[in-house]
């Protein structure tokens, strides 16, 4: 995966986001040879009650069954790889500005979700997921003895 | 927590100046990819969340205007506990050249892409030029 050079004007020039686009594409090339890092795609959004944890990302372009995800005791792995769009021969890009890829990032969950009883839903390029947390993990009402 | 950053980061829309929008919400300017080969222009573009009944795609005059209309998801159960990103409508514009033929540009929408094939117009097909010796 080659890194792609941008022009900026040079009132755009921010050298903090220059570091983050480079950061993001180390992220993203590391990912192409499967080492077990948090990355920072795709972003995701989350809410959590008592019982459960419900998370969204946005992953347009993808498969169902191209996309992993993995719940081990209460960390959860989303990974996959996006498709290189065409492989037409002899294409001239005018802009590129879709990732694609391998990615991988592995979320820390506030408690111990039920693998089993885990939902995923995947619509329009929209992933959703509802972990519900393992009964094991539930804090339990402890009542005082007389 | 994870840190977005720009080439994934959702960027707003440009919007003329002194234009409001009348649906309410945020809008998007969606990331595409443009690419040609001898025969098309290709346009793709990320909008996840629309399907082919919420794109709108107009071409007036040599302006590709690109709108999709996202239904805001009903408030999840529970408190908010990260937000990466934000969730809205997409909208972006192009200016392309005379040289396509409108009436057979095609256009689809999967898992929340839009593709676009824009075909050139006969006249802006390269066209071989044999050199004789003589």
């Amino acid at each position: 995966m080659v890194l792609t050079l941008q022009k900026r004007r040079m009132e755009d020039w921010n050298p903090w986001r220059e570091l983050q686009n480079v950061q993001s594409e180390m992220n993203r090339l590391l990912g192409r040879f499967g080492y077990p890092e948090t990355g920072v795609y795709p972003a995701m959004n989350a809410w959590k009650t008592e019982d459960d944890v419900t998370l969204t990302a946005e992953l347009p372009g993808m498969k169902a069954d191209d996309i992993e995800i993995s719940v081990a005791g209460d960390t959860l792995t989303l990974k996959g790889t996006r498709p290189e769009e065409d492989e037409r021969e002899n294409l001239t890009y005018h802009r590129r500005e879709r990732l694609a890829g391998h990615f991988a990032r592995t979320i820390q969950l506030p408690f111990h979700v039920d693998a089993d009883k885990v939902e995923a839903r995947f619509s329009n390029g929209v992933l959703n997921i509802r972990l519900p947390r393992v009964e094991s993990d539930k804090p339990r009402k402890i009542s005082i003895g007389k | 927590m994870a840190r977005a950053t720009d080439s994934i980061q959702k960027k707003e829309a440009f919007a003329a100046e002194g234009v409001e929008r009348t649906r309410s919400g945020d809008v998007y300017s969606p990331n595409a990819d443009i690419f040609e080969d001898k025969e098309n222009i290709y346009l793709v573009a990320d909008m996840p969340g629309v399907d082919e009944s919420s794109v709108d795609i107009r071409l007036e005059k040599n302006v590709l205007t690109l709108n999709g209309y996202v239904k805001i998801p009903e408030k999840e159960e529970g408190i908010e506990w990260f937000r990466e990103y934000p969730v809205g409508d997409y909208h972006r514009s192009f200016t392309i050249s005379n040289a396509i033929d409108r009436d057979r540009i095609a256009a689809t929408v999967r898992d929340g892409v839009l593709r676009l094939t824009l075909p050139k117009a006969e006249s802006l097909k390269p066209r071989q030029i044999t050199v004789t010796s003589g």
